[in-house]
């Protein structure tokens, strides 16, 4: 089945230069709208098919060994080639509307490959808070399409954005409720404060799930949307400011989370909520190309990041808990090294992937007209700062000091793997695609190398046509400038580096000691800052009980109910009163109907100046 | 021989004779079963003659395969019989859900089948009768129909003790409008001198049926209430839940929502258009409220198939929501999302009665983990609860979308409120559809599911269910199939209920002109 993915993957036109529309069949067409099974490719796009494509081939080929042992092995490819299937839809689409097919079917395939091991309950509750969560986002979204339809009567981008070039007289107004609600949308999909608390859940899928879906691709639908649709962000400031302020905030706290977990996947998953969280930060900032270049960057890192996890929790059979790791660098010698790219790139130290793409956020963060740019630079600093910290952490237990783990359990956590024989590197068909995924990680970045480091920023160039900036601020500010900040990045990267390295590597249990010392802000930060039980006290709780009490008991079982007796009750007393008189036949019946009947047209048609004109 | 001049006479007449010779022949062995097969795939057929033969390029508003000749000359009613875009696809839907709902009810029903079989039929009699009368008598005997033999069947085949309850309550929430239906339909004749259909509404639009505006508004209340209960709009709904939990699956897979919206579009929207826009307000209201309303209630549901009679509940909410927005978005998807009703919802209730059929409980707290044991059970349960919750590239999307982004162009006040209210819609249906799957299907096995060991959906099942999954994805990708049609009524519909409010407009401007400023400052701001 991953041939499909093989046969796609040398397709995707990476050097196309112009834009292509293809037009099919009409899908719904009535009197005053109609939309198009249109797809269109554009250098945007050819970006995200790249990666779309390239990753899911590469894990589609690791799911091959990973899941070899699996029960349901064509169940589960069938779900990822629906995941790929809605994918290109959604980067293809040439219309909000077929961008919203592949929207919701993304979320549909992440439901089923979430619930994956359905006999769990933590993985069917995973899998439906992902999908209504993302409803909640796709509420945003439909909104936005009816005022678009309201506004322009076309959903057709093309249509929609020369609309909006059209007049340059318009800002805010309208446009920025349509831009907001298209936010909600995007914090749904791509898991921002509010909605992000279903990224963390999803991890019950099978890891290379975690790594193609809610790493790599599905998630970045709500970047691609927002940067498709840059034209109405760019004339909504506000809008624009709320997207940054929320994708700093989640950079942020995302961050806090991910330094104290101890499931190597939840580390992971607070790590993508987080940089993801950059990537919004981007594009509130108008940096669309920075935030699709970390979007690139990013997708093969963080892929790389997952793969190498799943290899570890094949290696321990299933297990996923750091505290039971350590000591492997030995032992899975390619997961090392290549996990050890990933590591390096994500903490943004260069030349590695990630720190081009990264800086480059940071950078135009700290250039922006925004008046809050500054404090958004800063805080996406100090995450930088942590994310190198929990990623090192992550490094350091899972690969150096003591081992701690048991080796030959006969059984894992019977979640991943169910095949226990001692700690083992993965095969080849694994290893492969965290050779590959490594190399990319290393490279990725430099076609984004900027001028101030003697690059080209040939990403930023290729984007041009599709995302030009409205305002381009860069002139005013100095290549030295831009090498400083570079410079103070790496410098907090190292820092984090360091600090990890002095309480896992150097003194193990330092860490411990020291969040002993501060029980309360540890016990908050552990427990996620209590969000999700928030959200089930504030929310779904009291839908619930207002439902089954006021709804259901109240109102359906008292008002409704009550309505239906009293009709009942009164149309019994008619009939007994009406047996008494007769003998209750049909024709008495009838008889009693046509009296009532003539009464009531009498009235009708005689009476009517008895009434009130 | 050319049929399109008694091909809808064919059509209605063929169960009814079926339902004759069923009576007669013996109940033994699968003789009724077989007999009701043939006779409801033979409807089915000749229904399949309308789509096939329709013209698509007779303008529209105008009746196609009309059959018309006097009935009773005094009173004058005809026997006018005729479809258009509206009603053509309710009959096809009519055809198909027959024969599926006899399959359905192969072992389901096993004594007193040719009870079942007969009323059945007859049922499929009067509905067929409801979508192509063009004469209001005509239209409102076989309305009357309509209530018996669905009401003997829940009192003869119910499930529980509660059944009599449940047909008595189903027989007079419909019955005591009906009677008031009935009232309004003569004094139309007293004033009009006509029961036929197509010159009522030439009148309506001319303003010819009664000068006595009060008149002309009880009569559109006594129409609207008798279709209200029907379909049921909320607060109306009162009966639905206790009958629908009691019916046989084949009975309630027609017992809500195609009849009654047909109905308030074919006959409240065309002879009461300016009454209708003045309550329009109102009606989103209650089909906004009664989406989420329904949805919440089925979140709290222990009972499968009271959870899919409040979800029924939400999904005819969303029609009435997109009729009375008065745009052609909301028209057409309206009328689209009721095809996805019967459809959707005939699914749901068939895959809930095959449980039954297995684990003799409808309570979800004795199910569980049933995913790993039936397959094709769950695909299909899942399928299912995709089109029902409005997943792109199925059916009901479609509909959905157009309802929504219709009354989001509705110039009808407050629209933007109500249109934002109902799509939250999206999210709650989501919610208990999901919920259901996962504490019937997945998680570990409830105590009814460990104990008693069911076969997977067996070679009848597969017929009866597949049909709507085709459709589900065929309805959700190649709408225009469907929808060219459909789309011609609905403008149609949106042009005379709109020109009706212009006419109305004017009216008022020259009685009262303060008033009118108001309006017309609203109607522009929605407009916009």
């Amino acid at each position: 089945m991953w041939l499909w993915a093989t046969i796609k993957a040398p397709g995707a036109p990476e050097s196309i230069h112009s834009t292509i529309t293809l037009f099919g069949n009409s899908w719904i067409s009535v009197s005053g709208f109609h939309a198009d099974f249109a797809f269109t490719v554009d250098h945007l796009t050819a970006i995200m098919l790249g990666v779309v494509t390239c990753v899911g081939f590469l894990i589609h080929l690791y799911s091959v060994g990973y899941m070899a042992h699996e029960e349901g092995y064509w169940r589960f490819f069938a779900y990822l080639n629906l995941f790929m299937f809605f994918m290109l839809v959604l980067v293809l689409s040439a219309n909000f509307l077929l961008l919203f097919v592949g929207w919701e079917g993304v979320g549909l395939a992440s439901y089923l490959l979430i619930g994956f091991y359905f006999k769990k309950d933590s993985a069917a509750n995973a899998g439906k808070k992902a999908f209504i969560v993302n409803r909640i986002g796709d509420f945003g979204f439909l909104l936005a399409m009816f005022l678009m339809i309201s506004h322009f009567g076309s959903l057709d981008f093309a249509t929609v954005f020369s609309a909006v070039s059209a007049h340059p007289e318009w800002h805010g107004g309208f446009l920025t409720a349509i831009a907001l609600l298209l936010v909600v949308g995007a914090t749904g999909k791509s898991a921002q404060i509010p909605l992000y608390v279903w990224l963390p859940d999803a991890m019950e899928g099978p890891t290379p799930v975690s790594a193609l879906i809610h790493a790599a691709t599905m998630v970045t639908a709500g970047i691609y949307m927002v940067a498709r649709s840059h034209v109405i962000f760019d004339r909504s400031p506000y809008a624009l400011g709320v997207v940054a302020i929320i994708g700093a905030a989640t950079a942020f706290f995302a961050a806090c989370i991910g330094m104290v977990q101890h499931d190597i996947k939840r580390v992971l998953a607070y790590s993508t909520v987080s940089q993801l969280g950059y990537m919004f930060l981007a594009c509130g900032v108008g940096a669309y190309t920075a935030g699709i270049f970390h979007l690139l960057t990013h997708a093969f890192f963080k892929a790389l990041l997952f793969l190498a996890a799943g290899s570890v929790i094949h290696a321990l059979s299933g297990e996923q808990d750091m505290r039971k790791m350590g000591g492997l660098r030995k032992r899975i010698p390619v997961t090392f090294w290549t996990m050890t790219m990933g590591v390096f790139a994500i903490a943004g130290l260069p030349p590695l992937a990630g720190f081009f793409s990264k800086d480059e956020i940071l950078f135009q963060a700290f250039v922006s007209p925004n008046p809050i740019g500054k404090l958004l630079w800063l805080v996406g600093l100090i995450t930088a700062g942590m994310t190198s910290f929990y990623m090192f952490r992550l490094w350091f237990k899972t690969f150096f000091g003591e081992e701690r783990f048991e080796e030959h359990t006969d059984h894992g956590h019977g979640h991943d793997d169910h095949h226990g024989h001692g700690v083992h590197e993965s095969p080849l068909v694994m290893t492969l695609p965290l050779m590959v995924l490594a190399l990319l990680s290393i490279i990725g970045g430099w076609v984004g190398v900027p001028a101030a480091l003697g690059g080209h920023d040939e990403i930023g160039a290729f984007l041009e046509p599709v995302l030009s900036p409205a305002v381009t601020v860069t002139e005013v500010v100095s290549h030295s400038t831009e090498l400083g900040l570079a410079a103070v990045s790496v410098l907090v990267a190292l820092l984090g580096l360091f600090i990890a390295y002095a309480l896992y590597y150097k003194k193990p249990g330092t860490a411990a000691s020291y969040a002993q010392k501060f029980p309360a802000l540890y016990r908050l930060v552990d427990n996620k800052f209590y969000v999700d039980e928030i959200y089930q006290g504030v929310i779904v709780t009291p839908l619930l009980m207002f439902s089954r009490l006021i709804l259901g008991t109240i109102f359906d079982g008292g008002v409704v109910g009550g309505a239906g007796y009293a009709a009942g009750a009164s149309t019994r007393g008619l009939g007994s009163l009406v047996r008494r008189i007769q003998s209750g036949n049909i024709r008495s019946y009838a008889g009693w109907l046509a009296l009532g009947a003539a009464a009531v047209i009498a009235v009708m048609i005689f009476g009517h100046s008895l009434w009130l004109h | 021989m050319n049929l399109d001049h008694n091909i809808l006479t064919i059509i209605t007449f063929t169960p009814l004779v079926g339902a004759i010779v069923l009576a007669l022949l013996p109940d033994r062995d699968k003789l009724q079963q077989w007999g009701a097969l043939a006779v409801t795939l033979l409807t089915f057929l000749f229904t399949l003659h309308l789509p096939f033969h329709y013209n698509s390029a007779v303008p529209a508003g105008s009746f196609q395969f009309e059959q018309s000749c006097p009935w009773i000359t005094s009173p004058a009613i005809g026997y006018h019989l005729g479809v258009d875009g509206l009603s053509m696809w309710f009959v096809v839907l009519t055809g198909l859900l027959a024969p599926l709902g006899v399959l359905i009810s192969w072992r389901a029903i096993d004594s007193r089948r040719r009870l079942f079989y007969v009323l059945f039929l007859l049922q499929q009699v009067a509905m067929l009768g409801i979508f192509v009368s063009l004469d209001l008598f005509l239209y409102y005997a076989y309305w009357e129909l309509s209530l018996v033999p669905m009401a003997l069947l829940i009192a003869a085949f119910g499930r529980t003790e509660n059944r009599r309850r449940a047909a008595i309550k189903f027989f007079l929430y419909a019955f005591i409008p009906s009677a008031i239906l009935l009232v309004a339909v003569l004094w139309l004749y007293a004033r009009t001198g006509t029961f036929d259909y197509p010159r009522l509404a030439e009148l309506a639009v001319s303003h010819g049926i009664s000068s006595n505006p009060t008149a002309l508004w009880l009569a559109s209340l006594a129409f609207l209430a008798a279709f209200a209960v029907k379909v049921p709009i909320f607060p109306l709904h009162g009966w639905l839940a206790d009958a629908v939990s009691e019916a046989p699956t084949a009975a309630v897979m027609v017992i809500a929502g195609k009849l009654g919206l047909y109905s308030l579009l074919r006959f409240y929207l065309g002879i009461f258009p300016g009454q209708a826009h003045r309550i329009a307000p109102l009606m989103i209201a209650l089909g906004a409220i009664g989406i989420v309303y329904g949805a919440l209630l089925a979140l709290v549901q222990k009972d499968l198939k009271r959870l899919a009679a409040f979800g029924t509940l939400g999904h005819v909410s969303v029609v009435i929501l997109g009729i009375f927005a008065f745009t052609v978005s909301g028209i057409d998807g309206g009328i689209y999302q009721t095809l996805n009703e019967g459809i959707g919802g005939s699914a749901l209730f068939m895959l809930l009665g095959l449980l039954y059929e297995r684990y003799r409980t409808y309570d979800m707290r004795e199910y569980g983990g049933l995913a790993a044991r039936l397959p094709w059970v769950v695909t299909m349960f899942v399928l299912t609860a995709l089109s029902v919750t409005g997943l792109p590239l199925l059916n009901g999307f479609v509909g959905e979308f157009l309802v929504l982004s219709g009354s989001m162009q509705s110039t009808i006040s407050h629209h933007i409120g109500w249109t934002t209210l109902a799509t939250t819609g999206v999210i709650l249906t989501a919610s208990y559809m999901l919920w259901m799957i996962q504490r019937v299907f997945y998680g570990d096995l409830g105590p009814r599911s460990e104990s008693i060991t069911a076969p997977d959906l067996e070679l009848r099942e597969h017929l009866a269910l597949w049909p709507l999954v085709a459709l589900f994805l065929f309805m959700g990708v190649a709408s225009p199939v469907f929808m060219n049609v459909i789309d011609t009524a609905g403008t149609k519909i949106a042009e005379r209920v709109n020109h009706i409010q212009a006419v109305n407009m004017n009216f008022d401007a020259s009685a009262k002109p303060a008033a009118t400023t108001q309006t017309m400052t609203a109607s522009t701001k929605g407009a916009r």
